[in-house]
């Protein structure tokens, strides 16, 4: 159900990038596709009740360096945050790149209606 | 000597990227110091590739072994495409470093052109998922900047709407690989094709497949996801234009979608027809509409899409020859004909945007119509440009005959008789088109306007002579057996091997 959710968000993004005139509207909708991914991600290593995927004194048996079957069971996936996290640096990236194109855009055009934004064609 | 370990192959130039900007502020001496230094790291990388001819190693970045780290896989086909991204990058950063000086800021394109070769040396050389579209996203928000560098009307609307469009297709592939982490749980490109292999394709991972090919078919350029190509290659300077239509688009759609579908999904007989599907109307939509262009670099930007078709449909071709169980010399006869079309194609298109760019340098135009008679004035590029169109074209000593003439034969063999024929005609709408080019630009009578243009001078020339010499050299890579087995056979294996390369990787 969640992820039907999460689909469902990606798929707004990706109308709101396909429909929207406005470019920066246009850039607002790849970012919540952006976002909807990082969604995803995330629902991938969650569970619920789960515990941050550090290792504590006390989940190490007594005596040994092994990790009791406790934590294995109980903490969170800790890869999809990574991967979240290296997403949001790119994904920052190119929003920078993207804003300042469109600053730049609307420097030369005076708009920002892709409509009339139409040198370029054939 | 002992062979360079493969990080280096991302390190040279993302280090050189970084450094060059710090000379931008030394003003004129900087700049030629920063132009010296860009020019020395892509010859370094030139030298790395043509020394990793035939190595096969697998490098596990600091020494974390699979599956727990990340690890960088040179193998025939990673071979291949590092040779051809070090040549054309090489050329083009020569052609640029004259070329360039018409623009302001050259540090910082010197330093954007060299994340973008570390980007795309990056996906060729991963052998994890994630790590690939990170290396991708590099590439490609350095490609963003690129053919937005101008800052004019054009340019930043080609950009946008490259970047958009970009973006969107980065995104389906970071979804892919948010699914198939959840349905395999690893990330390791060896141990996902272990596991597709032992589980078979369900639901989750046909649905991430989809997204990869739309993803990867967007980067690539394949007709129905074409929309930003015309626009943004031919918006950025020549030598990016070069860069994007020889390499990027190759390293970032072709090699990776090749990559994906051989080595981790398996191939089957519905993504043979799908791949051949794709590359048919790219070939035949590409040189439609590239007919019927007048601006110069817009007509190249569409003949690069149908030419990548023909890379899209030999691949394709061997796709299904391998998922029927067909005789398996047919299959590696296509994937030949696919990716030696690859090669030729990255040089043949990069020369032909080079002199598009030195033809607007010295005419200040890309309308085919209000040029005419440059063949006089300009015999060198004009030499060059004749050479790059024969080849496209596929006239015998040429290398673009070679490809083209094994990609008909491969079709013939495996009983296609009609995509033969439709190889055939593609070419000879090419023929046309490039006719065209030659009796608009070089042919006719010279306008009032030009009488004063001269020839461009310098390394613009010796990068266009080079890659003109490489048109006519390179169909002995199929010709001479010791190279064909040095250079194309290892990449050709590397798909027909398909689901082996798991094996290859992990060990037994």
């Amino acid at each position: 159900m969640l992820f039907a959710l999460c689909f469902l968000l990606f798929m707004i993004g990706l109308y709101c990038t396909v429909a929207k005139k406005n470019m920066v509207k246009i850039v607002i909708g790849i970012m919540i596709m952006e976002y909807a991914v990082n969604l995803f991600l995330i629902m991938l290593g969650f569970r619920s009740g789960g515990t941050a995927p550090i290792i504590d004194r006390s989940y190490l048996e007594p005596g040994s360096v092994q990790i009791t079957s406790g934590f294995l069971n109980s903490c969170v996936d800790p890869l999809p945050q990574a991967l979240v996290l290296t997403a949001i640096v790119i994904s920052l990236g190119s929003l920078a790149l993207m804003i300042s194109i469109c600053i730049r855009t609307y420097e030369k055009y005076g708009t920002f209606d892709i409509t009339s934004i139409r040198r370029l064609k054939g | 000597m002992s062979p360079a370990p493969l990080p280096v192959f991302v390190a040279v130039p993302l280090v050189a990227a970084f450094l060059l900007p710090i000379f931008g502020s030394f003003g004129k001496k900087g700049k030629a110091v920063a132009t010296v230094l860009a020019n020395v790291a892509t010859a370094s990388l030139l030298v790395l590739a043509f020394a990793s001819i035939g190595r096969s190693e697998v490098y596990e970045i600091g020494k974390w072994s699979i599956p727990l780290g990340i690890n960088l896989v040179l193998d025939g086909l990673s071979c291949l495409l590092l040779l051809v991204i070090s040549v054309v990058s090489a050329a083009a950063m020569l052609f640029s470093a004259r070329y360039m000086e018409q623009y302001t800021a050259k540090p910082k394109f010197l330093s954007l052109f060299l994340l973008m070769v570390a980007g795309m040396n990056g996906v060729v050389l991963s052998g994890d998922i994630f790590n690939l579209f990170v290396f991708l996203e590099i590439a490609s928000i350095a490609s963003y900047a690129l053919v937005g560098f101008g800052c004019e009307h054009e340019e930043l609307e080609a950009s946008f709407k490259y970047m958009v469009l970009g973006s969107i297709g980065s995104l389906f592939i970071l979804f892919a690989v948010a699914v198939v982490y959840g349905n395999t749980g690893t990330l390791n490109m060896a141990y996902i094709s272990k596991a597709v292999a032992s589980s078979g394709l369900n639901t989750g991972l046909t649905f991430a497949l989809a997204l990869f090919i739309t993803g990867f078919g967007l980067k690539a350029a394949l007709v129905p996801f074409h929309a930003w190509l015309p626009d943004a290659h031919p918006s950025a300077p020549a030598p990016i234009s070069a860069m994007l239509s020889g390499v990027l688009i190759k390293a970032l759609g072709v090699y990776a979608l090749a990559r994906v579908l051989f080595n981790v999904f398996g191939v089957s007989v519905q993504i043979g027809w799908l791949l051949i599907a794709l590359g048919l109307i790219s070939m035949i939509a590409g040189a439609f509409l590239a007919i019927g262009q007048w601006d110069f670099k817009r007509l190249l930007a569409y003949s690069s899409i149908s030419q990548v078709g023909y890379v899209v449909l030999g691949i394709g071709l061997g796709a299904t020859l391998i998922a029927t169980e067909s005789n398996p010399a047919w299959a590696s006869l296509a994937i030949l004909g696919g990716l030696f079309h690859l090669v030729n194609h990255a040089v043949y298109k990069s020369l032909l945007f080079l002199t598009s760019g030195s033809v607007e340098m010295a005419t200040g135009t890309r309308q085919l119509k209000q040029m005419g008679g440059l063949a006089e004035k300009m015999p060198v590029t004009r030499a060059c440009c004749t050479v790059a169109s024969a080849s496209i074209v596929g006239i015998p000593p040429f290398s673009g005959f070679f490809s083209k003439l094994i990609l008909v034969v491969a079709a013939i063999q495996a009983h296609f008789y009609w995509l033969a024929a439709v190889i055939i005609f593609v070419s000879l709408c090419t023929l046309i088109m490039y006719l065209k080019v030659q009796r608009y630009v070089f042919l006719g009578e010279l306008p009032e306007n030009l009488q004063q243009i001269r020839e461009n001078k310098g390394s613009m020339l010796i990068a266009m002579m080079t890659l003109a010499c490489l048109c006519v050299l390179m169909g002995l890579l199929v010709i001479v057996p010791s190279l064909k087995v040095a250079i194309l056979d290892p990449a050709v294996k590397v798909l027909t091997d398909g689901l082996e390369y798991s094996t290859r990787i992990i060990g037994g």
